[in-house]
């Protein structure tokens, strides 16, 4: 594999922190990509604000850059205009689920063909360590200095409830098995969700006494689990990994077609 | 769109004028959110564009809205949005993206009273210095407005025709009234009036396309998502690649470049009407449907011999500073006619030579001026009491 083809290599080095997910996520990526011999031309990342949104400037697709929460909105036009592009949507937690949360739900319901990839590290990291609808209660945060006593909630749920056809979780430390749940989800006709439970060492783990990077990596090791195995069924405490929807719906932007064609008949 | 050579002559709502010149231009994409007094625009497009090869999507709100016409222009297609007072405000948001990126695309505001819920069914012209500074940060945009359901036709046009010219979001202001009011539609065959087609780059594919790199005439020649270049676009302050810079001499660079595109041009932008300015020596101002008051009142006074004329604006910004400063200079009393408070009166006092002559006449409980309302201020003025 040559990941030089798929970035813009002049833009380098990236301003991620030292030991930050991200980059993990953004090298899955490129394999899922490569693997699946999809030509540069006919992929389109569209990202919102933040950490992860940055992830746009690297790749060697089209690319969108756009607003605070707004990637996915940004995107359906895109895909409404050309749906033969790939179009995948890298989105913080912050940015997905709190300010971008009412367009992830509809983007769900519609079941417009995309990648959605949630780069979960429960924290706003851009903006220097505030709390995020995914920290959970009890976290230390910049914005949380007597702990955070705001629930999280499980954005794969989320997505089933909204209507997403396709639903996955898995971690940075699970590498091989992002990409394969991004061939999936790139191969899935549809609304697809990928969260990826990714390390923030800066903000999350420092205020937070999770350690570094490889201490944090180990937590996602020790702390998670396949769907359907035994370490699982054991101890309901662990976080679930693995394909937890993957259903067939009618897609958006052909159930579009159907309508232009419609409309020409009457 | 059929190729027909005679016109085709309707009666319709202003609204619908508005779509209809918005499909004359060339109209592709359409995504919007229901809300009244804008609702129709929505409604007609959502039967008429599939027919017409476009695409058309309800969002689950204004913000999705406008940010959806930003990716639909970016890949490719003409596109607009439509909402009135509280959705404005919604889509300010997105409207800076599109300004920041130049992305063209078309904004239309039909306007009712506010703030906030305001009046939902009544007609304002509150909105003049939002759909200038809505958004944050130092930029210019193009506002245009009209008062016929003709001119709603022909301004939307217009709008489509600057929006692909210069890279722009332009906003189309109209008002309930201008919306709403039924009039009879005469829809050139296509072809007649003119469409600016997007300028789209000839930089061959595998050569290095730079999509903020302005050519020797300022435009920037576009190349569609999908297509043989792909490019970074940023809200960030950006470099020739479109990508984030922090150089100071490159976000002067920019920022300049989009004050400039539009400022230096208000004198092109600049659509107007007039009607017996030559030798009035009370002029009045007006735009939208308060410009249909003012031209009773003017029509009515001409017929009994008095010197009085009517300046139309149909652009409200860029500011038409030259042009107002030329229409007034006979004037003894200028008379700004709208609803608001008094939003281009402000604009008018600043260039004109006797800003102490300038005269406001709004109406702000969601009725229509009359030209009732605009006669007992001149007598006043005048010196005739009520």
């Amino acid at each position: 594999m040559s990941v030089n083809n798929y970035i813009r290599e002049r833009f380098f080095p990236h301003l991620w922190c030292p030991g930050c997910g991200h980059g993990t996520i953004l090298n899955a990526l490129l394999r899922t990509v490569e693997s699946l011999g999809i030509d540069k031309s006919n992929m389109c990342m569209v990202s919102g604000i933040g950490c992860s949104a940055r992830i746009s400037g690297y790749v060697d697709f089209h690319s969108m850059h756009s607003m605070h929460g707004r990637a996915l909105a940004c995107a359906t036009g895109i895909k409404m205009i050309k749906p033969e592009l790939n179009v995948v949507v890298p989105m913080g937690d912050g940015d997905a689920m709190a300010i971008g949360g009412n367009h992830f739900i509809h983007a769900c319901r519609r079941n417009i063909d995309m990648v959605a990839i949630i780069m979960n590290n429960r924290i706003y990291g851009m903006t220097g360590g505030q709390y995020s609808p995914l920290s959970g209660s009890g976290i230390l945060a910049t914005t949380a200095p007597y702990r955070s006593i705001d629930r999280e909630f499980d954005a794969t749920q989320l997505a089933m409830g909204a209507g997403a056809t396709f639903v996955a979780r898995t971690t940075a430390f699970h590498v091989k098995e992002i990409g394969s749940l991004l061939k999936k989800a790139f191969e899935h006709k549809g609304f697809s969700v990928v969260e990826v439970l990714t390390q923030c060492p800066t903000y999350f783990g420092r205020k937070n006494k999770f350690g570094g990077p490889v201490q944090m990596l180990e937590w996602y090791r020790d702390n998670t689990a396949p769907l359907g195995s035994k370490k699982l069924e054991e101890n309901s405490d662990l976080i679930p990994r693995g394909v937890f929807r993957q259903v067939d719906a009618p897609e958006y932007c052909a159930e579009y077609a159907k309508i232009v064609e419609k409309a020409h008949k009457e | 769109m059929s190729h027909k050579t005679t016109p085709d002559i309707c009666f319709v709502q202003g609204n619908e004028a508005c779509v209809r010149g918005a499909l004359y231009a060339g109209l592709r994409f359409f995504a919007g959110y229901p809300i009244t007094p804008s609702t129709e625009i929505a409604e007609h497009l959502a039967e008429q564009l599939p027919r017409a090869g476009g695409r058309f999507i309800q969002m689950e709100d204004e913000i999705a809205s406008m940010c959806a016409v930003c990716g639909a222009s970016l890949a490719g297609a003409k596109a607009m949005t439509a909402t009135s007072g509280p959705g404005f405000s919604l889509k300010q948001e997105a409207i800076g993206y599109a300004v920041m990126t130049e992305i063209p695309c078309v904004v239309v505001n039909v306007q009712r009273a506010g703030p906030s819920t305001g009046l939902a069914t009544k007609v304002a012209q509150g909105d003049v210095n939002q759909a200038r500074w809505g958004t944050h940060g130092d930029h210019s945009i193009v506002v245009l407005t009209a008062s016929s359901v003709q001119d709603v036709f022909n301004v939307t046009i217009e709008a489509f025709n600057i929006a692909e010219t210069y890279r722009t979001p332009v906003i189309l202001l109209f008002d309930e009234v201008v919306g709403h009011m039924r009039e009879k539609l005469v829809i050139p065959p296509e072809g007649e009036i003119p469409v600016v087609q997007r300028l789209r780059t000839e930089v061959k594919p595998g050569v290095n396309y730079h999509p903020y790199l302005p050519r020797e005439d300022g435009r920037l020649p576009m190349s569609d998502f999908g297509g043989a270049h792909r490019y970074n676009v940023t809200g960030l302050y950006h470099d020739i690649w479109g990508f984030p810079t922090e150089n100071p001499e490159q976000v002067d660079k920019l920022i300049h470049h989009l004050v400039d595109k539009l400022e230096n041009r208000a004198e092109k932008l600049a659509l107007w009407k007039e009607y017996y300015v030559e030798d009035a020596e009370h002029l009045l101002i007006s735009y939208g449907s308060s410009a249909r008051s003012a031209r009773h009142l003017v029509e009515t006074r001409r017929a009994k011999g008095d010197r009085i004329g009517l300046l139309e604006l149909q652009t409200l910004w860029p500011f038409p500073a030259q042009l107002v400063r030329e229409k007034t200079a006979k004037a003894k009393n200028i008379f700004m006619v709208e609803m608001n408070m008094g939003q281009v009166l402000a604009q008018v006092k600043q260039v004109v030579q006797r800003p102490d002559r300038v005269f406001l006449v709004n109406s702000m409980d969601g009725q229509m001026v009359t030209p009732a309302d605009i006669g007992k201020i001149m007598r006043v003025v005048e010196g005739r009491g009520f």
